[in-house]
């Protein structure tokens, strides 16, 4: 299928991932202890389903989702639970409950894993639902459940499923490894994911600076018919990657504002989510590991790294060298979207799929950056995705006004992060647009309840005035009777004439 | 181990407002050699004049406005709009003059609507304007370019400058000197019928390129916005339209009236054509915001300069036709908003 | 200096500004866009508690006495500053802080019903303003917290001290005034 040959807008940036190519995948052994955030990285909170010293196999259900946006978590190792408690984590604020499990160095399975009968005769609202049994989540960053994400596609009627190989953001690397030593995992489970959703049509989409990932899914895909199956090759500008301006570039259509692709008629998932479900349906087992990109100048030999999840930060980079020379961040994810961590004993979650121990030299100037007023240069504008006047944006932000926030796009914003980059007065445009955000979900809330506090309280007015008008009637009723009544007797007795 | 941390993006581009203005006068560069040889040394009086004003000025109004004085300072704008202003002013303006307009830029054009960014008008064309509506005689005397036949020596330019500078005025010993502009020149004697052929013919006022001087000022302006344009300082909507809103009605009227029209050619290398298309409608702060109202903007600027010298009471009608211009940005806003993805236009 | 010319220039101007005044007056008075009342408009940036902190029984009576000139705009605690300031510039006064001698502003808050102690005598049930309290006689009251408005009249009535006040839920918690931004 032919892609759009250019981006709209966007920005091509140095992609620093060749550091971390050159080795081959390094499987990490399973670490003494492992911490598993509830909050793999979604937003939401899984609850768990063990206690304080209940004894765990591999595979183990240790926390269930409540609602649809969290993922089932899994014991990637078997010991016992040492503590449920809050730990450094990837998440507002840098803690966040955590289950810690101490291994007791076996591996003894759990005993509800086991292979899953023949896919083919699976029904696909069966497979969703033991997809999400599975906890399979999404691995591109988002760790958002996949279950839910194609119950909601199968309503919608989406008929193209769209795997996105083309990893944009500078410094990761680990869906372009994991594509070239695994293509075939991820047909797999792109056929398998296809057969859920009920789509007739699949493309692969990747980056034109994967030459070795492309050859091997073309290789893998050798023989499947193009229609249904196909690897299409996007150029390589940030944020390609992203998943609206990925299906226009793919489909070219755009995904209305304020909806989702699913409701345009496409699905998009990240090629290691694939591989993952394609290795849940091999042997049985829930999604307990992933593949990390460990690279920055802060690490001797940057590689990636397979690894279980709850891993400590600290023993992935053991593992690729240690620490070296002055490192300032560590960063869950790119250099454009990532999360600075405070601690390298968070435990590795769903959704990092890169850890970037960054030097000053990695940072470049933001580090000594002085805010200027804004001279509308308008480069911002020039390289927004969405096609938004961040400039603008930010007049309004300042503000406080929210009309035309909503008006020039607030929501409509992805938080790629190329205005904050390219602004030569170094206004730190990202954080303010998702302040900004905040402040109209605030607001937007407050006039929720506002208007249901008046609504009720106009109805609670209306009742009383009705029963005070009820009330009023009955005496009236009651007092004009009595005056009749006395009228009669007075007429009975006492006669008026 | 533990780390500080800080919001995402962890990376910049490395662009600052201090580089941009850097490279814009780098640019500019060419620009004034061209005008130190071709018109005196009067330049470096008047750059001296007008970048130690517009510094001072910024200073006061920074602290009578309770800022911080050391970052505005170092960001180099207020040295860009001097050097426009500058480069813009004939060079043999008296040091009081200079100063009074620059004064004005930096404070009446740029600090009373709340400094950097914050400007609706271009601040260099603000002092510029005032300058020339409120002293037309000092304001339109320009030296005779060196390029003229019969024009004078360098050196005497420069004693020509140096006493115009102390406020020696209308001494005639510098008659021979000075005189009106190529387009001054012309616009008067189309005024007094004679023809373009006739007027060019003489050999003083046009010369192989366009007009004398200014052809060659024009020509080094040109160099220096390529440039600009070259290493993404400038995008290219408002040159482009610039240049197409004056050189298409000057193509046009002059394909329909030879004699009483300057051609296309002339019209892009006389007056401040290449300065304000490349340097002073390209200001960001007070032109449009989007790249279409942009072109509408920069197309805007020519028109208005072409009718100004065709038909107007001044020789150039860059300096008005830019804030008739800015006046108009926040309608040319209003209905050049580009579509966000997703939505409908 | 020409008599005539200076008495031409006169008239000029003052013929163009009487015209141009004329023709002002009229759009002013005539081509007013089309707005909501005034009561409806000062309604709309009040938070809606209905707590009868500015005197008035409810925010619509508040709204109408600002609309008649009969109250100043400060009165809303729950609404703070950020109201008043909405207010002022709504009405086109200079902007003021909310006046604390009509209440103290809090971070938004919800009535919580300690249902240990509650009794079930339903005397706060006629009290709370939007009818955020469910239950019945002898049976334990709770307060459906999405509709609370932290008004705090349910307060008063109940004999046992069983309700009390705590921090507003999720995206309101830790705001300072429940105010309605355009």
């Amino acid at each position: 299928m032919p892609a759009r040959p250019e981006f709209p807008a966007g920005l091509a940036l140095d992609a620093h991932k060749q550091q971390a190519t050159g080795l081959p995948i390094v499987e990490l052994a399973p670490p003494a202890q492992v911490v598993l955030a509830l909050d793999q990285g979604s937003g939401s909170t899984a609850q768990p389903v063990v206690a304080v010293g209940a004894r765990v196999a591999i595979g183990t259900l240790v926390a269930r989702a409540e609602d649809a946006t969290a993922a089932a978590i899994h014991a990637p190792i078997a010991g016992i639970v040492i503590a449920i408690e809050s730990r450094a984590a990837a998440a507002e604020g840098g803690h966040g409950v955590c289950i810690v499990i101490e291994g007791d160095g076996t591996a003894t399975l759990d005993a509800s894993i086991r292979p899953v009968p023949d896919l083919g005769t699976l029904d696909p609202a069966e497979l969703v639902h033991r997809l999400r049994d599975a906890g399979i989540a999404g691995l591109g960053g988002a760790a958002f459940p996949t279950a839910t994400k194609l119950a909601a596609a199968r309503a919608s009627g989406a008929q193209l499923l769209l795997l996105n190989g083309a990893e944009c953001e500078p410094w990761i690397c680990c869906d372009d490894l994991l594509m070239r030593s695994s293509a075939a995992e991820v047909v797999l489970g792109a056929r398998i994911l296809q057969h859920a959703l009920g789509a007739a049509r699949c493309v692969i989409a990747v980056e034109d600076d994967k030459p070795e990932a492309i050859a091997a899914l073309r290789a893998a895909l050798d023989g499947w018919d193009e229609a249904a199956l196909s690897v299409a090759v996007v150029p390589a500008v940030y944020p390609q990657g992203a998943e609206r301006q990925l299906v226009t570039a793919v489909t070219g259509s755009e995904v209305p504002s304020g909806s989702l692709p699913a409701q345009a008629g496409v699905l998009c998932q990240n090629v290691a989510t694939a591989a993952a479900v394609a290795r849940w349906a091999r042997d049985g087992a829930p999604t307990m590991a992933r593949i990390v990109t460990v690279t920055g100048s802060g690490v001797a030999r940057p590689c990636n790294v397979r690894a279980l999840l709850g891993t400590p930060l600290a023993a992935l980079i053991d593992a690729a060298g240690g620490y070296q020379g002055k490192p300032l961040r560590l960063i869950a994810g790119g250099s454009m979207t990532g999360r600075a961590l405070a601690s390298d004993e968070v435990g590795l979650t769903k959704a990092m799929n890169c850890i970037l121990v960054a030097t000053s030299e990695d940072l470049g100037g933001s580090r000594g950056r002085r805010e200027m007023p804004c001279i509308r240069c308008g480069d911002c504008a020039a390289v927004c995705p969405a096609g938004l006047l961040p400039q603008m944006l930010h007049r309004a932000t300042l503000a406080d006004d929210l009309q035309s926030m909503r008006r020039l796009g607030a929501h409509d914003c992805i938080d790629c992060g190329l205005c904050d980059y390219v602004c030569p007065s170094q206004i730190p445009l990202a954080s303010r647009f998702r302040a900004a955000r905040q402040t109209l979900r605030i607001a937007d809330e407050s006039a929720r309840r506002a208007n249901a506090a008046k609504a009720s309280y106009e109805r609670r007015e209306q009742r009383q005035r009705a029963a005070a008008a009820a009330e009023q009637l009955a005496l009236d009723t009651v007092r004009s009777r009595a005056g009749q009544d006395r009228e009669a007797a007075a007429g009975r007795v006492g006669g008026t004439d | 181990m533990r780390f500080d941390t800080s919001p995402a993006p962890h990376i910049v581009a490395g662009y600052s407002v201090p580089r941009v203005m850097f490279q814009v006068l780098l640019a500019l560069l060419p620009a004034g050699i061209v005008h130190l040889v071709l018109f005196g040394p009067g330049l470096l009086l008047q750059l001296a004049v007008a970048c130690v004003t517009a510094l001072l000025c910024e200073a006061l109004a920074l602290h009578w406005r309770g800022r911080d004085t050391t970052p505005a300072l170092k960001d180099g704008s207020v040295l860009v709009t001097a050097c426009l202003l500058a480069l813009s002013i004939p060079p043999l303006l008296p040091w009081w003059l200079t100063l009074f307009g620059t004064a004005l830029a930096v404070l009446l054009g740029k600090h009373v609507f709340g400094g950097l960014g914050q400007n609706p008008f271009n601040p260099a064309m603000v002092g510029y304007a005032m300058m020339l509506v409120s002293f037309p005689a000092e304001m339109t005397r320009w030296p005779v370019p060196l390029d003229t036949p019969g024009a004078g020596s360098w050196a005497e330019l420069a004693r020509l400058s140096m006493a115009s500078f102390y406020g020696a005025g209308a001494d005639p010993r510098f008659d021979g000197y000075t005189g009106a502009t190529a387009l001054d020149s012309i616009r008067s004697g189309l005024d007094l019928r004679y023809t373009l052929p006739e007027l060019l013919g003489r050999g003083e006022i046009g010369g192989p390129l366009g007009a004398r001087g200014f052809a060659w000022l024009n020509l080094a302006a040109l160099a220096g916005g390529l440039y600009l344009l070259a290493r993404r300082l400038v995008r290219w909507h408002i040159p482009v339209a610039v240049l197409a809103g004056l050189l298409v009605p000057a193509f046009l009227a002059h394909a329909l009236d030879p004699g009483g029209h300057l051609p296309a050619s002339m019209q892009a290398f006389s007056g401040a054509t290449m300065l304000a298309a490349f340097f002073i409608a390209t200001d960001p702060v007070s032109a449009a915001t989007s790249d279409r109202g942009r072109l509408w903007y920069g197309a805007g600027i020519g028109l208005v300069t072409w009718v100004i010298r065709t038909w107007g009471g001044y020789p150039d009608g860059f300096a008005f036709a830019v804030l008739l211009l800015n006046l108009a940005v926040p309608l040319i806003d209003r209905y050049t908003v580009p579509r966000i993805y997703g939505r409908d236009a | 200096m020409n008599p005539q010319a200076i008495g031409a220039a006169v008239a000029v101007a003052a013929v163009l500004a009487t015209v141009i005044g004329l023709a002002l007056g009229w759009a002013a008075a005539r081509l007013v866009p089309d707005a909501d009342p005034l009561v409806a408009r000062i309604d709309a940036l009040l938070p809606q508690t209905q707590c009868g902190q500015c005197q008035f029984p409810g925010c619509r009576p508040y709204a109408l006495a600002i609309a008649r000139g009969e109250a100043d705009i400060d009165r809303c605690p729950p609404g703070g500053d950020a109201t008043a300031r909405a207010l002022a510039a709504l009405l086109d006064r200079p902007a003021r802080p909310a006046n604390p001698a009509y209440g103290v502003s809090k971070l938004a808050q919800v009535a919580w019903i300690d249902e240990e102690r509650c009794i079930g005598c339903a005397r706060c049930l006629p009290a709370c303003p939007v009818d955020a309290i469910v239950g019945a006689a002898r049976q334990t009251h709770t307060v459906i917290a999405d509709q609370c408005t932290g008004c705090e009249l349910c307060l008063p009535p109940c004999p046992v001290d069983c309700i009390e006040l705590r921090p507003a839920p999720a995206l309101l918690a830790g705001r300072y005034s429940m105010h309605r931004a355009a």
